[in-house]
């Protein structure tokens, strides 16, 4: 966990006050809407189809156990006892009276949570990998670097009102879980021959009405440079992007407009008179900001594995659950879990106070007090003792998160849609329960890794162009279609999918699932080789046959 | 950004103006006597733009009262009840379409 020092608190404290008195303005009638709804952007608080909708800043996704449990209490008392785990690893509230707006946010202030760049056209909430910190093989904990950001960028005059929002994401191991391709800054920690830490940096990644895969600028930054390089990109983005076309305005059309090499040469240009200036950052303040973080002091612990093999004999239901959630640790004797919000016929990502508190509960006996967010919208317990690892699955099934469907198909990412949200053309929520239970099976589940996006609208929320299918909610003559997408990926060999046909109807969305999963089985090279790689050998048009040749 | 008093205004049919209740963000609809209510069956039936036009920018000058007019389809059933005239609108009026979490 990272502690915040005083200036933190200050100006969370501080944040509060001011949006209290904004918003007793605006209800008073001295404000207009037009000119406070600039105001309320940069606190979270969107206005949706019959609500206010409140998004609440999980830096990197990292949680401690207050902090979920006060998470909980402000969906018990100012919500309608449930939150909404988001792919940028915040939570949404999404029936917040804006009367009651300034309270929710004075609740969260006391355990260091508030809403600050989760909207408006800023730095957004840095990610990271979940597993930042306890991944065996990473260079190091991609967090410390993603709070170096977040405290450089947060309010950052200079940067908050760019030509549109702006995301970055870190890595910090070869397997990318923090989809860094996918954002307008990707960041992978390595080491150069030196043994000096530093960054691949890739630029101009994005998804939305015109998605494209991040390129890389520079193969290495030192740490040092970090903030002095991101500052070069985000000057130049300043500079160029354009402010002239809402649709143009991201990052990644400059990039792409530009071309990679001149984009880059700009960069470079403007980082030629940064570098070595007052943005570099000396070992004393990342030495200061990493002894913030603190780490569990684990108690040395044997592994577990002839506990674990007798509980998976006398339990075959913890056995499916512990090869599918849990994953290795880097100490010996502790594990990573994470914690499926994918129940059958649920909708992704959300969980209720009563599950929120439970699970600050668990984390405190079982996680050292700490809880991730993961962007998939599940939650992770970082520090979990192997030999814990049975009692805490009873647990976690008892509160219905110990669903054993992590990264297969009915491990759905899904935006609210038209359920919620004013930019949906079509509903993504009811397409995802009706496709948990149509591959609820075990038969289903043994498919292996599958990942399957589902978004309302080209916004792409719901990251469906690098789903492995990717599921679009369109609007056709006042009717729901779904576009299909297949082959996409959002990992290190990142890449968008491509379409399989025409939309299809909302009923027939499960069906024409259902045919993509058969066609795989019979076309996959053998049971290991997974649905995004048969795509990847074959190209679409099997698929599109099977599909298409009983439809049209 | 252009208001919506000044975008142009076609209207194919029946419509209402409705819009969301600044202090909770409620779903509400203009009445004939110039409130807001949350009751569709109280909102006001325009069915030609000069008229639609009076009505979103009467509307829209309660700009403490609700958020965001814009001008809505309905459908008048054969009894004269009057029902959301698309999906979107139905959602608004009924609320989400699946069961909430936290009720389940």
């Amino acid at each position: 966990m990272y502690v915040y020092d005083e200036i933190d608190r200050t100006l969370v404290a501080e944040r509060v006050a001011e949006f209290r008195d904004q918003v007793q303005r605006r209800l008073s009638g001295e404000l207009t809407e037009e000119e406070f709804k600039p105001l309320r952007l940069m606190n979270g608080v969107y206005l949706q189809l019959h609500a206010y909708m409140f998004r609440v800043a999980i830096p990197y996704g990292t949680l401690s156990a207050p902090q979920l449990r006060k998470l909980a209490e402000v969906a018990q008392r100012y919500d309608r006892g449930y939150g909404h785990f988001t792919t940028r690893q915040n939570i949404q509230f999404n029936w917040i009276k804006l009367a009651d707006l300034p309270d929710a946010l004075a609740e969260l202030a006391e355990v260091g949570l508030h809403a600050m760049q989760t909207s408006g056209n800023c730095t957004r909430n840095v990610t990271a990998d979940q597993w930042g910190g306890v991944a065996p093989g990473e260079v190091e904990d991609p967090r410390l670097w993603a709070e170096i950001l977040r405290q450089h960028t947060t309010l950052h005059p200079e940067f908050s009102f760019l030509p549109r929002k702006f995301k970055i994401a870190i890595t910090a191991s070869e397997h990318d879980r923090a989809a860094i391709k996918i954002h307008d800054i990707g960041l992978r920690l390595r080491r150069n021959e030196q043994g000096e830490t530093g960054f691949e940096v890739l630029v101009g990644g994005g998804l939305g009405r015109s998605p494209f895969i991040a390129k890389t600028i520079k193969p290495f930054v030192a740490g040092r440079d970090l903030l002095s390089y991101v500052e070069a990109i985000l000057r130049v983005y300043n500079q160029y992007g354009r402010r002239d076309n809402i649709y143009k305005a991201r990052i990644k059309i400059l990039v792409h407009e530009l071309g990679i090499d001149k984009f880059a040469a700009e960069v470079e240009n403007e980082w030629r008179q940064l570098a070595g200036g007052p943005l570099t950052l000396d070992d004393e303040t990342i030495a200061d900001i990493r002894s913030r973080f603190i780490y569990p002091d684990y108690p040395p612990l044997p592994d577990a594995k002839e506990l674990l093999a007798q509980a998976s004999a006398s339990e075959p239901a913890f056995a499916t659950w512990l090869a599918n959630s849990v994953a290795p640790h880097k100490q010996p004797g502790y594990a990573i879990v994470t914690l499926s919000l994918k129940p059958v016929g649920a909708p992704p990502g959300d969980a209720t106070a009563e599950q929120m508190a439970a699970i600050a509960d668990l984390a405190e006996r079982y996680s050292f007090s700490e809880i991730r967010v993961a962007h998939e919208q599940n939650l992770v317990l970082p520090h979990v003792a192997q030999r814990d690892l049975p009692e805490l699955w009873h647990a976690l099934e008892a509160i219905g998160v110990a669903t054993p469907n992590v990264n297969l198909i009915t491990d759905i990412i899904a935006c609210p849609g038209l359920d919620y949200c004013s930019l949906a053309n079509a509903r993504s929520i009811p397409i995802a329960q009706q496709l948990t239970r149509r591959f609820s099976s075990a038969a289903a589940q043994a498919l292996g890794q599958l990942h399957l996006n589902i978004s309302g609208c080209i916004n792409a929320c719901g990251h469906h162009h690098v789903g492995h299918i990717g599921i679009l909610g369109v609007e056709k003559n006042g009717e729901e279609y779904y576009q299909i997408t297949i082959g996409g990926r959002a990992d290190q060999k990142a890449q968008l999918g491509e379409l399989l046909g025409p939309a299809v109807p909302f009923d027939q969305v499960a069906d024409v699932i259902e045919d993509l999963v058969e066609a795989y089985r019979e076309l996959r090279a053998g049971p290991q080789e997974l649905f995004v790689d048969t795509v990847s050998r074959l190209g679409v048009e099997p698929f599109k046959e099977r599909v298409y040749a009983t439809r049209q | 950004m252009t208001s919506p008093l000044q975008q142009k205004i076609k209207i194919t049919g029946p419509s209402v103006v409705t819009a969301n209740r600044t202090i909770d963000g409620v779903v509400v609809y203009r009445s004939a006597d110039q409130r807001w209510a949350t009751d569709l069956a109280e909102a006001a039936i325009v069915r030609d733009a000069p008229t639609a036009r009076a009505l979103l920018a009467e509307a829209a000058a309660d700009d403490v009262g609700a958020v965001g007019a814009y001008i809505a389809p309905v459908l008048i059933a054969a009894d004269g009840t009057v029902l959301p005239g698309n999906l979107r609108e139905q959602i608004r009026r009924d609320g989400v379409s699946i069961t909430l979490p936290s009720v389940r």
